[in-house]
């Protein structure tokens, strides 16, 4: 029995579609999250990726091994994102294919003067991961989808470029800008697990 | 060559993805032996990608899985015997 990604996709397409279930198990994660990144709302996102993976499903046959099936499966994702934001917003907004990098602002890591290398355990830190969740989701939409895909979903520059319809360069410029914009913003929570300096009236620094 | 900081950030996402090549890399190495601010900037900045990458991290919705799949189900039962023709 032919198990590997390809030899599902052809027993899938020959009729054993019950077969799907098991094909889309690795990538429910990701549909989702690609789905958050664009749409902003848990909801949304988990009704927007049912939609990708059935929509997935009946496009299955289009599918023709060039791409890998998770950059394929993500392309959906994207689409199915972005249909659901044209409605929300109306046709009036602007779209989200028109953004660009701006020229301004400043993309400059925080220096942090009195940085200690972080233990592993202050990472577990419950707050320090809601501060990132927080920091990713208010990142300027265009960095947010490449830091979503590249990071967090580990795609490669090549296959991040594809999905998302742009070119290589870009998602690197994008990617290092997302990157800085959140070591800046978490710089302070970061700062905290070295062992503080006292000021005034014992209070930490 | 040496470095300055700014010219080491400017870098320091490729530095990470070791997309720079051999030389400039030898450089931002030399300059982060004796520079305690770059170095953590990139450490600081290896951590959010750690923490990133957990999956602890960004979580999906209680349920998600089970729905997914059951929607998915149902799909499945409503199509035809081929239903991924084009």
């Amino acid at each position: 029995m032919e198990t590997t990604e390809a030899g599902l996709i052809a027993r899938i397409l020959a009729g054993e579609k019950e077969l799907f279930h098991e094909l889309i198990r690795p990538y429910e994660r990701m549909v989702y999250l690609t789905l958050f990144a664009i749409v902003k709302s848990e909801t949304d996102a988990e009704d927007g990726a049912q939609d990708a993976v059935i929509n997935a499903f009946r496009h299955l046959a289009s599918f023709r091994g060039e791409a890998k099936f998770s950059t394929w499966l993500t392309t959906i994702a994207i689409n199915e994102g972005r249909k659901r934001l044209r409605k929300a917003k109306g046709a009036a907004e602007q779209s989200m294919e028109e953004q660009e990098e701006s020229h301004e602002g400043d993309f400059t890591p925080a220096p942090l003067t009195d940085w200690r290398e972080i233990p592993l355990e202050a990472l577990e830190r419950k707050e320090l991961r809601e501060a990132l969740r927080v920091a990713v989701a208010e990142l300027p939409d265009i960095y947010r989808q490449v830091f979503t895909l590249r990071d967090l979903e580990e795609l490669n520059i090549e296959e991040t470029a594809q999905a998302l319809g742009i070119n290589p360069g870009a998602v690197k410029v994008r990617l290092h800008r997302a990157r800085m914009m959140l070591q800046k913003r978490l710089a302070p929570f970061l700062k905290t697990t070295a062992p503080g300096r006292k000021g005034f009236f014992g209070r930490a620094l | 060559m040496k470095l300055d900081c700014k010219h080491v950030w400017e870098h320091i996402s490729e530095y990470i993805d070791k997309t720079v090549d051999a030389k400039l890399r030898q450089d931002i190495e030399r300059h982060l032996e004796h520079c305690e601010i770059c170095s953590a900037i990139l450490d600081s900045t290896r951590n959010i990608l750690v923490l990133t990458a957990d999956d602890r991290t960004f979580e999906l919705p209680v349920g998600y899985s089970k729905r997914l799949h059951e929607r998915l189900a149902k799909e499945l039962a409503s199509s035809g015997k081929n239903p991924v023709e084009e």
